[in-house]
């Protein structure tokens, strides 16, 4: 699973929301070694933005080499991104971090904003029974792409417009979901509140965090949280986002 | 499937004496290349024959080494670069015990470089001596380990444990302003950075380079202690103290508020104090700040460097340093320069 540095080709890109894109790269090894829940390192062309981006891998295609990104347009990385045309270029290095830990136990897959796009491709690679709930603030993305997958799947918005209004966990309680383990990505706030959620019913539950990276790789030491266990690297209880994670158990992290 | 990938495995013809390598002089391609991975570790298959420099009596087979805290002790990244292809390896600051670092966000990125306050997270010595020497020491590279610590007691402490060890080098650091006692007490202070040297040099078994800090008025100043002191070389410079504000969130970017600057935006800063130094001292120097390719390096050589430190520029390009190893010796080639010691601190 070892990861490399290539130059990928754009084979295709599509706004497909408001500030969000999707990008499919012919990503060679990339995509041959990737599973769910790891991630890719793109780069900018441009010299003054010299640390890479992390993006999370939202669709892999191991038989045609590709892998899918999607992703919200925030600041100058992705700006430069969102102008890719089909046959440009792109520096990636990945596959990226641990992935999921995938179980063969009833499953709820949540999503929360642009958390949502790792758990399509967990989606597909998980056999088992599974339930996927996504949380949107307003517009929704991916849905089609979601609903082709075997499974329900329920929606809270915080506007209320599409499914349950509010979060998640509302959407979890309001439809009665049922699992004995949840893999959630999304923003802390929704992290914190699904691990109270796992806790109180003594669910398992698998976590992927975001932190600002250097490296990628687990060398600079810029992307910690902090670990109940003490960690293998440092010895300090500072487990390193891009390389022990991005996904932890929930017991294995404070939030 | 290999011709999908543009950066290909290659081993290192390395020409050292140094002894590690085996009978036919090609090194192993090391690392996790075991059968089910496709690992696609790059080395690089130029001679470095007229690249060997000298720091304090230690050979290096070539002047590029990594700046300490960018590299770890060369494990994540040896997944990449074939580490014996670099003259040597500068590992993350140690101390004497664990340290656990700041709060994050410990990064941000800022035009043409970044800002870090990791606050010299490291595992402590005795990790250290277990894991990451005995690692190190599979590769045809010197060992530079950077020290740091709070107190006097703690660079020394660090550096008696670390005298019986095989590493060819240590680098004090003495200038991380991250930590509020992170040596930064020394950093800019040249009496205290003399009684420290000396601390540190009447314990040392291998020589002793001193890292000093830029965020000080005088360099020279400060070179001219490391010297009177009794370091056997200099390291510079370490990052400058900067500040970032993320005006949406009315925060500072970096948890610690302040952070160090590293990056191509600080070169030149980099390049006129190696200039300085090369000539307010006799010591030998390893240059650094923002090179990110062989002009950059060759630049800081001829303002007087004898070793380039490659340090940001690898977050960007994982290769770097290899590209860099290969770019001076077709510079060389190019301009017929049969010695790289012709062009130390050539500009005068
Ligand atoms: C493991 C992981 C997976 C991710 N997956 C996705 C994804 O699938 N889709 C998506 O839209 N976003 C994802 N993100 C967030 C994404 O990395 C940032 O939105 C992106 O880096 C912003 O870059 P920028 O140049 O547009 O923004 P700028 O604000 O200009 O970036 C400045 C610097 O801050 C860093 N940065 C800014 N925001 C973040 C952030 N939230 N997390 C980490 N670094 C940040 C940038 O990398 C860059 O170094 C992921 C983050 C992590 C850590
Ligand atoms: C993430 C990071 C961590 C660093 N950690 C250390 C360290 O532990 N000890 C040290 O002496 N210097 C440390 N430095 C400073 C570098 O070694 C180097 O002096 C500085 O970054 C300038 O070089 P550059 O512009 O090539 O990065 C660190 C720099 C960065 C960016
Ligand atoms: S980004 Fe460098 S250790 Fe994670």
């Amino acid at each position: 699973m070892s990861a490399t540095k290539i130059t990928a080709k754009v084979v295709r890109q599509d706004q497909i929301a408001t500030d969000i894109y999707s990008l499919i790269l012919e990503a060679g090894a990339v995509a041959v070694n990737a599973k769910a829940g790891q991630f890719v390192s793109l780069y900018s062309k441009d010299g003054s933005n010299l640390l890479p981006r992390p993006i999370s891998l939202c669709e892999i295609n191991k038989d045609k080499g590709t892998i899918r990104l999607v992703y919200r347009v925030v600041g100058k990385g992705t700006k430069e991104f969102s102008k890719l045309r089909e046959g440009d270029k792109i520096d990636v290095m990945g596959p990226l971090g641990n992935g999921f830990n995938q179980k063969s136990k009833r499953a709820i897959l949540i999503g929360g904003g642009i958390g949502i796009p790792p758990m399509l491709e967990l989606a597909k690679e998980l056999k088992c029974e599974k339930s996927i709930v996504l949380g949107f603030r307003d517009e929704t993305f991916l849905l089609n792409d979601m609903n082709r997958i075997e499974g329900e799947v329920y929606i809270a918005s915080e506007d209320g417009k599409t499914g349950v209004k509010g979060t998640v966990l509302d959407a979890i309680r309001e439809y009665d979901v049922k699992g004995d383990i949840i893999y959630a990505c999304g923003p802390t706030p929704m992290l914190k509140a699904i691990r109270e959620y796992a806790f109180e019913n003594y669910m398992e539950a698998q976590l992927s965090l975001e932190e600002k990276m250097a490296c990628g790789i687990g060398a600079c030491l810029a992307c910690v949280c902090k670990s109940t266990e003490v960690d293998e690297h440092s010895h300090v209880n500072n487990k390193r986002i891009c390389k022990d994670g991005p996904v932890f158990d929930a017991g294995e992290v404070e939030l | 499937m290999t011709e999908n990938y543009n950066k290909k495995a290659r081993t290192a013809n390395v020409n050292g004496d140094t002894g590690k390598n085996d009978d036919n002089g090609i090194l192993e391609v090391q690392g996790n290349n075991d059968d089910t991975n496709d690992s696609i570790i790059k080395s690089t298959e130029i001679s470095f024959a007229g690249m060997g420099v000298d720091i304090a009596g230690v050979k290096f087979k070539n002047p590029v080494t990594v700046a300490s805290g960018t590299f770890g002790s060369g494990a994540e990244y040896g997944d990449f670069v074939d580490l014996s292809a670099l003259g040597a390896v500068t590992t993350k600051g140690v101390a004497n015990i664990p340290w656990a670092g700041n709060q994050t966000p410990r990064i941000a990125e800022t035009y043409g470089g970044m800002m870090n306050a990791i606050g010299l997270q490291n595992p402590g010595i005795d990790v250290f001596c277990e894991r990451d020497i005995p690692f190190l020491n599979n590769y045809d590279t010197n060992i530079i380990v950077n020290v740091c610590g709070k107190t006097e007691a703690d660079y020394v402490e660090v550096v008696e444990r670390l005298a019986d060890e095989k590493v060819e080098l240590l680098e004090i650091n003495v200038s991380c302003p991250n930590v509020k006692e992170g040596g930064i007490a020394f950093g800019p202070d040249p009496k205290a950075l003399e009684s420290i040297t000396k601390a540190v040099k009447a314990k040392a078994k291998q020589p002793i380079i001193m890292k000093l800090s830029p965020n000080v008025t005088d360099i020279t100043v400060m070179a001219k202690a490391a010297e009177a002191g009794g370091a056997d070389a200099i390291s510079l410079i370490n990052t400058l103290t900067g500040m970032k504000i993320d005006i949406n969130r009315r925060s500072f970017s970096v948890a610690n508020k302040t952070g160090g600057v590293s990056g191509p935006a600080i070169k030149p800063i980099a390049v006129r104090m190696v200039y300085q130094v090369a000539n307010a001292v006799k010591l030998p120097i390893i240059g650094m700040g923002g090179i990110m390719n062989y002009e950059d390096a060759i630049e800081f050589m001829m303002a007087g460097a004898t070793v380039v430190s490659v340090g940001t520029a690898n977050f960007h390009n994982p290769f770097v340093t290899l590209d860099i190893l290969e770019g001076i010796k077709k510079f060389m080639d190019e301009k017929g320069i049969k010695d790289i010691n012709e062009i130390i601190g050539c500009v005068k």
